[in-house]
């Protein structure tokens, strides 16, 4: 297979968790659009590593596996300490940041 | 054979993407992901990195897959309507759309001379743990360090984060558990 499917592949998955993120309002699944998004950049690295033989590439893939899985750990440590404030599991609702006055008897 | 291979991980990993994109309970998402993943790690080796499609397998699916099923079921997902929201929400399979063209118009056009090719030649070797860990332990020991270090703040932050604090909770949690402390 060419190298070239490989990082269309890529670019139609990152499409997918770009619009999933968009479209989603539950913050659980926002994460894990997130995922599919991180995920497809790490397929296109890993394929530009085979291209031009050279291992830099999946260290950098490596880095980002790390990195995702930080952003993971406080991303769903977040949920539950909202979870545990008994405040709305919705990005729609959770607008306390950007206009105070319509937060309403939390 | 490599051709098989590869358009049946690609099917799974689309099929996997576009079902945690449209899955209406949380909990199905996170077992489409695993689906996604696993996908993912068939390419891998399709590439010959053999070290990162075990990491991907064990860390990925197994670890914080775990995590993500153990906070749906804490939190309890609870269904979500889709396309419930304003016109911006409406328009994001049309974003999604037009971002795959323009990245797929941006890869045919990169004229990248290699990219027709199944790759340069390597050897055996090739993403192998040993050349892995040797490029980690010489030329890449700093971010090797730095993502070390990174990982322990995350994971002291998600403590703090998720700890139980007094004053911030519904006062009847608290007063369940000062009563169980007091009979016990």
């Amino acid at each position: 297979m060419s190298i070239e499917w490989y990082v269309g592949l890529s670019a139609v998955l990152f499409a997918i968790g770009a619009a999933g993120l968009l479209s989603r309002r539950s913050p659980l699944v926002m994460l894990l659009c997130l995922e599919v998004m991180l995920n497809a950049a790490n397929l296109a690295l890993i394929a530009f590593a085979r291209m031009h033989g050279n291992g830099d590439g999946q260290i950098f893939a490596l880095i980002v596996m790390v990195v995702a899985a930080c952003e993971v750990v406080v991303g769903l440590g977040l949920i539950v300490a909202i979870y545990r404030r008994a405040l709305p599991i919705d990005i729609d609702r959770l607008s306390l940041l950007r206009d105070p006055v319509e937060e309403e008897g939390t | 054979m490599a051709e098989i291979v590869f358009f049946v991980a690609a099917i799974g990993a689309l099929a996997g993407a576009l079902a945690v994109v449209r899955a209406a309970s949380p909990f199905y998402s996170v077992l489409w992901l695993v689906v996604h993943l696993i996908s993912l790690a068939i390419l891998f080796l399709a590439l010959q990195a053999e070290f990162l499609a075990a990491a991907q397998l064990i860390v990925y699916a197994g670890a914080v897959m775990v995590l993500y099923v153990f906070v749906v079921s804490y939190v309890g997902g609870a269904e979500e309507p889709l396309q419930q929201g304003g016109a911006a929400r409406a328009l994001a399979p049309v974003f999604g759309v037009a971002l795959a063209l323009v990245l797929c118009l941006a890869v045919g056009g990169s004229m990248l001379t290699l990219i027709d090719t199944e790759g340069a030649k390597v050897g055996s070797g090739f993403g192998s743990p040993a050349a892995i860990g040797e490029l980690l332990l010489t030329k890449f020991l700093l971010p090797f360090e730095v993502a070390s270090f990174l990982l322990t703040v995350a994971a002291v932050a998600a403590v703090m984060l998720a700890r139980r604090r007094r004053g911030l909770e519904p006062d009847d949690d608290l007063a369940a558990s000062a009563a169980e402390g007091a009979e016990a």
